[in-house]
């Protein structure tokens, strides 16, 4: 079992990998608290990914130290680390009922038999799957599948858990279900979770954190309100959620659409700007809309469908308000 | 028509001239060669009662058994290793792994088996060697014994042992072998709980392969083994050939066949063979 004194926060100091000339990860720095939930996002390529695989020990790290608990593990070979990992596609033995995946990390340990027994029905109802014990991997659905690469990788109690997109291959229904399921798992075992995705939704609705990744460095780091909320440039705006950029006397705001109001007619006093309908798409609880300024830019709007208004129509003129608080600063250059 | 076409599915008529090919060149001679073991010289067990009669055709039969397992061993142990180094090596040494390879493979047993006889000679290159460098101060007998027809058998074998190997180990995922480490096994746990039982239907699939092979083996046993190791393959062609007993080669040939059903019946009892045999592993 892991060491009770490991209380599972984590120091990235610095920490480089390079392919030949290619930096993968560039300088980052990075302390992961005990017991949070942090996602590392970022598009394919920004290097969240290998990140994940130098503190889990399969890659060397280039430059720079990762520290458990202040003391470094960066020559810690990747089976000594402790560290449990759900893998992008699940990586279970298939050869192995349920039972003997799950109990995998204590037999190589080689822990008394009824120990693992009970530890893995512990696991095993963790994840609501006691029926299913005594299958093998290829017969279970991918979101079982899940359920069981995660009771693996936390049947040692290990400090620190490493999630690798572990919802990529299921649909999208079910990937909101196992959100919830996540969620509700961390809250229950209280290991730190590092999760890595290029899925902004899953991002904001599951992490106490969430690290912006590009190009092997870190935008920003948040709680996911402070980086929708409070975005510093332009790629933590777009890439999280949707914004529209206003240039201003030399500055640049992040408008988030759904913070804009829009009054048909150019009557009102407080318009901050004025434009006319181009393009409305209806998405059932809201619907979007593009308004060409008389700036000559192009504004979206997204609008509750409750709220108005059905003679919105293309071609209409329309005033768009919205208060100061909503337009945020962005750093530029 | 349309009530065969009712009972009959018509993709049987596209695939009739191969089942007519099957069934006249392979179960046809394969029939006919069991009806010879029962009927030659007289009908009945004659034949088969030779097994028992002096212990002449028990002791070629036990030859043949032994030697084919000892050279299933040894090539399915290489092959293992060397399909191993290739799938785990760098692309480039990889191709040329292949090529070695396959070009062994290309090369005809009779070549293979000639090449053998001049290496292995009194006065061969690795005697020589041996006696040059002190190691030894006498000829080693490698050739007219059993350690020839095995040196000579087991070379041949290797890249049948590798190929199947190399499919079953190509198609792992090396996630899987990730995840092992990642839930602290160390390589040689590793290795025993998970790679070698996810190759086992390569491993039993190579197995089978050069075992069933080795038992019809002929001109490596005629020309290493030099007349002193006589498996079946060889008797039965000179009971064919210069005695003329077809009734005897015929059960040999029987017995042969006969313990090779045998043996994929019991492998089939621990496995599907449908996993042995590239089908879906579920």
């Amino acid at each position: 079992m892991a060491d009770p004194t490991q209380t599972g926060s984590l120091q990235i100091r610095n920490v480089s990998k390079f392919f030949g000339q290619f930096r993968a990860v560039n300088d980052i720095c990075l302390d992961i608290r005990n017991g949070e939930f942090l996602t590392l996002l970022g598009p394919s390529g920004s290097g969240k990914t290998t990140l994940l695989m130098m503190i889990a020990g399969f890659l060397d790290i280039s430059k720079g130290e990762i520290a458990l608990d202040g003391a470094s593990i960066s020559d810690v070979p990747a089976e000594k680390r402790n560290f449990g990992m759900v893998f992008q596609g699940y990586a279970l033995f298939p050869h192995m009922t349920v039972r003997d995946n799950v109990g995998y990390a204590l037999s190589v340990r080689k822990r008394p038999a009824d120990e693992i027994r009970n530890r893995v029905d512990e696991m095993l109802e963790l994840v609501q799957l006691q029926e299913f014990a005594d299958r093998k991997p290829g017969q279970l659905s991918g979101g079982q599948q899940q359920r069981v690469a995660l009771a693996r990788a936390l049947c040692f109690a290990p400090p620190v858990l490493l999630l690798d997109e572990p919802l990529g291959a299921l649909d999208k229904k079910l990937r909101v279900e196992v959100q919830e399921q996540l969620k509700d798992i961390h809250r229950r075992v209280g290991t730190t979770f590092i999760y890595v995705t290029h899925d902004q939704e899953e991002a904001l609705s599951m992490s106490d954190r969430i690290v912006i990744m590009r190009d092997g460095a870190i935008e920003q780091v948040g709680t996911p309100k402070e980086l929708y909320e409070r975005p510093i440039n332009q790629f933590t705006a777009s890439f999280l959620g949707k914004s529209n950029f206003i240039h201003q006397n030399g500055k640049v705001f992040a408008l988030r659409p759904e913070k804009i109001d829009l009054m048909p007619g150019n009557e009102n006093a407080e318009a901050r700007m004025r434009g006319a309908i181009r393009n409305i798409t209806y998405f059932g609880s809201m619907q979007r809309i593009i308004v060409d300024t008389d700036e000559g830019a192009e504004i979206e709007v997204d609008i509750d469908v409750w709220r108005n208004a059905s003679d919105l129509a293309e071609g209409l003129r329309v005033d768009l308000l919205w208060k100061d608080s909503a337009a945020v600063e962005l750093q530029t250059g | 028509m349309q009530a065969l076409n009712r009972h009959i599915h018509p993709g049987w008529l596209i695939i009739a001239p191969l089942m007519l090919m099957v069934v006249a060149l392979y179960l046809g001679p394969i029939l006919n060669i069991l009806w010879l073991s029962v009927t030659d010289p007289e009908p009945g067990f004659s034949n088969y009662a030779k097994l028992t009669e002096g212990d002449a055709l028990i002791r070629i039969v036990w030859t043949t058994v032994r030697i084919c397992i000892i050279t299933t061993l040894f090539s399915v142990i290489f092959g293992y290793s060397i399909a191993y180094a290739m799938v785990h090596c760098h692309q480039r040494q990889k191709t040329y792994m292949l090529t070695l390879l396959l070009v062994s493979f290309w090369i005809s047993i009779l070549v293979r088996t000639f090449a053998w006889l001049m290496l292995l000679g009194r006065k061969g290159l690795v005697n020589v060697t041996l006696e040059d460098i002190g190691l030894i101060a006498e000829p080693v007998a490698f050739m007219r014994n059993e350690l020839g027809v095995l040196i000579g058998m087991v070379h041949y074998m290797i890249p049948y042992a590798v190929l199947p190997l190399l499919v079953s180990m190509q198609s792992i995922d090396q996630r899987v072998m990730d995840a092992s480490r990642n839930l602290g096994a160390s390589g040689s746990q590793t290795f025993w709980r998970v790679y070698l039982p996810m190759t086992m239907p390569g491993l039993v699939a190579s197995t089978l392969l050069v075992f069933i092979l080795s038992l019809g083996f002929y001109v490596t046993p005629a020309v290493l083994g030099g007349g002193k190791v006589l498996m079946v393959a060889e008797y039965i062609s000179v009971q064919l050939l210069v005695t003329l007993k077809w009734g005897t080669a015929a059960m040999l040939a029987a017995i042969m066949l006969i313990g090779v059903l045998v043996m994929l019946w019991i492998m089939s009892r621990f496995m599907k063979l449908s996993t042995v045999f590239g089908g879906a592993a579920r």
